[in-house]
């Protein structure tokens, strides 16, 4: 008999690196150096902050890019980064720091600086996390609890749990997993949370409970 | 005062939920705010709100407020500009009498609480009481860090490193320091007299008081008298507007007691608009909350034209009623407003009368930035999440890791 499914939910407070980059070789330079929980923060900071956007924005590395450089390309590189893929911070940071080796070579170490005052400033945060009140025992307390359940500990067992503490895919697929549920297990693992709205997110994975509980 | 559980109806009750767990963890704690004005600017206006719903989650928290005098007030506005990045003349003699006014107050104003949380420069050497004492320190930056001038910036440094944690608005303001670092957003409060919703006939009586027009688009700043809201420029801004189409003005606001410098602005205001009826220069005494809720209601564009910005919470309150908002890309603005998604970021009074002229004549448009802004500021600007961050600020000081089970 697995345990019951206690639902943990997560608070961040953002911290100022002191750190900026006003080109390409900088933000590397930055990318490089900073600690994994500021390569954490710019990855995950728009789903947090603007997830009632849809499509969301992507990594602020990307963001900048785009927006800052007015580098297109490079933008859609580092937008292009399939965070889901990775289980460990230090991969996701190995890639961005690829692509842009890659682009200061073609740009033969140049790239342009950003306007005065849209400088990139590196942050990172300080991950606070704690047990709610709601457990559930079954596929049926499961929906009801994450239908009502704050999007920060949705956030949580989809986004941190996996990435930040070194485990393959995400906690509700591995509860499912361990109550016999193994194509509910699958399904939800498949999903691409990075690609939709957090709500969005909620009403795909209440979908697949409601295959195999119905209402 | 409003009730916690109140504010379950805007947030939903499982954010309630959320910061009782987090407040649970600092049970037994206690935390002094200090800050230099009772009255009028954002700072005053956030701890009135806040310390009540703190008390409310069951941490033990005051407010107190240093005393100085005239001179004591001039030298802090000089800093307060030299932080702005305004060249300001100053003496040895001033800034050691910023901190003997400091040691002066050190002695009636610190209680023994176990966190000590300073509001910008005015009070910030009361840290040099801290050997003496158990508490944590934090000192809270409200005002624009982005370029101070160096021989103010040299001054504070010293002191802001002797503190626990430094909490600024906006990312960029974060420097070089050796303590940590917070990006800690201020936020309004939807229950709030200024910020709750108002009964049509409500906003219509405080139009009719101050002369408005209802039936011709208003354009309305609403901020404190002070060169650094630039409302000259709002009102070179509107001309240029009012070339094309009819519209009205108004410039509303108040002064805080420890700006001596916004009877001046007001005068200089009044002198330019004297002569077009279209304009409304209105200074409010203190407790015109509810005018200012109506008359941002009442608008159909609201501007900030800041040339130097803090955090500028009055885009957050009218991004809350769901206005469409033109504002200047400064200080923490540009995390209220997503250029052209949920507002309008300009950088000149040209560009802020063409965008004046849009948003007037594209009611549709308007109204899509309002609604989200409306939703960004429901999800990251009120006043419920910034007691979250207040909460993790103080667990943070007693943790010392990056991840923190509690």
């Amino acid at each position: 008999m697995a345990d019951p499914f206690r639902f943990l939910t997560r608070f961040n407070l953002t911290v100022l690196l002191g750190r900026q980059a006003k080109n390409a070789r900088e933000l590397l330079g930055g990318i490089r150096e900073v600690p994994g929980s500021s390569i954490y923060y710019h990855t995950h900071r728009f789903i947090q902050q603007h997830h009632y956007l849809s499509p969301e924005p992507p990594n602020d590395f990307a963001f900048w890019a785009t927006n800052a450089l007015s580098r297109d390309a490079l933008g859609e590189a580092l937008a292009s980064v399939d965070t889901v893929q990775f289980h460990k911070i230090e991969g996701l940071r190995e890639s961005f720091v690829t692509i842009l080796e890659s682009f200061l070579l073609d740009a033969n170490g140049r790239g342009g600086d950003c306007q005065e005052g849209e400088e990139f400033h590196f942050m990172s945060c300080r991950t606070f996390i704690l047990p709610t009140r709601h457990v559930a025992k079954d596929l049926r307390e499961f929906r009801t609890i994450l239908r009502n359940v704050g999007v920060s500990s949705l956030y949580y067992h989809i986004f941190e749990a996996g990435l930040r503490f070194d485990k393959a895919g995400n906690d509700f697929s591995h509860w499912f997993e361990a109550i016999g549920e193994k194509d509910l297990a699958r399904a939800v693992s498949r999903l691409d949370p990075y690609t939709m709205t957090l709500e969005g997110l909620r009403t795909k994975i209440i979908d697949q409970v409601s295959r195999h509980v119905p209402d | 005062m409003s009730r916690i559980e109140e504010y379950a109806a805007v947030v939903g009750d499982e954010t309630l939920a959320e910061l009782s767990l987090l407040a649970d963890k600092l049970r037994g704690r206690s935390v002094q705010h200090i800050n230099s004005t009772a009255v009028g600017g954002g700072v005053a206006e956030i701890l009135a709100r806040m310390l009540p719903l703190l008390r409310d989650l069951g941490v033990t928290a005051w407010w107190d407020v240093i005393k100085g005098n005239e001179r004591f007030f001039a030298i802090t506005k000089k800093i307060h500009n030299a932080l702005h990045g305004v060249a300001e003349p100053f003496g040895p003699e001033d800034l050691e009498y910023l901190i003997e006014v400091n040691r002066e107050n050190a002695k009636d104003v610190l209680r023994d609480a176990d966190i000590l949380f300073i509001h910008d420069p005015q009070p910030i050497a009361l840290i040099e009481e801290k050997p003496s004492r158990r508490s944590r320190w934090i000192w809270r930056c409200h005002i624009d860090f982005t370029a101070p001038r160096p021989e103010i910036w040299e001054f504070l440094k010293r002191f802001i490193e002797s503190y626990d944690a430094a909490v600024f608005s906006a990312p960029a303001f974060s420097r070089h320091l050796a303590i940590p670092q917070i990006l800690i957003s201020p936020s309004i409060d939807p229950l709030s007299d200024k910020n709750k919703e108002l009964p049509a006939d409500v906003v219509d009586s405080v139009c009719a008081r101050f002369g408005l027009d209802r039936g011709r688009p208003i354009i309305a700043q609403i901020s404190r008298f002070d060169y650094l809201k630039d409302p000259l420029g709002v009102i070179a801004a509107y001309r240029m507007v009012k070339e094309r189409m009819d519209c009205q003005l108004v410039l509303a606001g108040g002064g805080a007691t420890d700006d001596p410098e916004g009877m001046k602005v007001l005068a200089e205001v009044r002198e330019e608009a004297a002569h077009d009826a279209d304009v409304h220069v209105l200074f409010l005494p203190p407790g015109s909350d509810l005018e200012i809720n109506a008359l941002q209601r009442a608008s159909d564009v609201i501007l900030q034209k800041s040339l130097r910005e803090g955090f500028g919470l009055t885009v957050a309150e009218a991004l809350w009623k769901a206005k469409p908002v033109i504002a200047s890309a400064v200080g923490g603005i540009p995390l209220q407003i997503a250029h052209k998604h949920s507002g309008i970021l300009t950088h000149s009074v040209a560009g802020t009368a063409y965008w004046i002229k849009q948003l007037l004549n594209e009611k549709d448009y308007a109204a899509r930035l309002g609604a989200n802004g409306r939703q960004h500021i429901l999800n990251n600007f009120l006043i419920t999440r910034h007691l979250r961050d207040y909460l993790l600020l103080f667990l943070s000081l007693y943790e010392t890791k990056d991840v923190v089970f509690l």
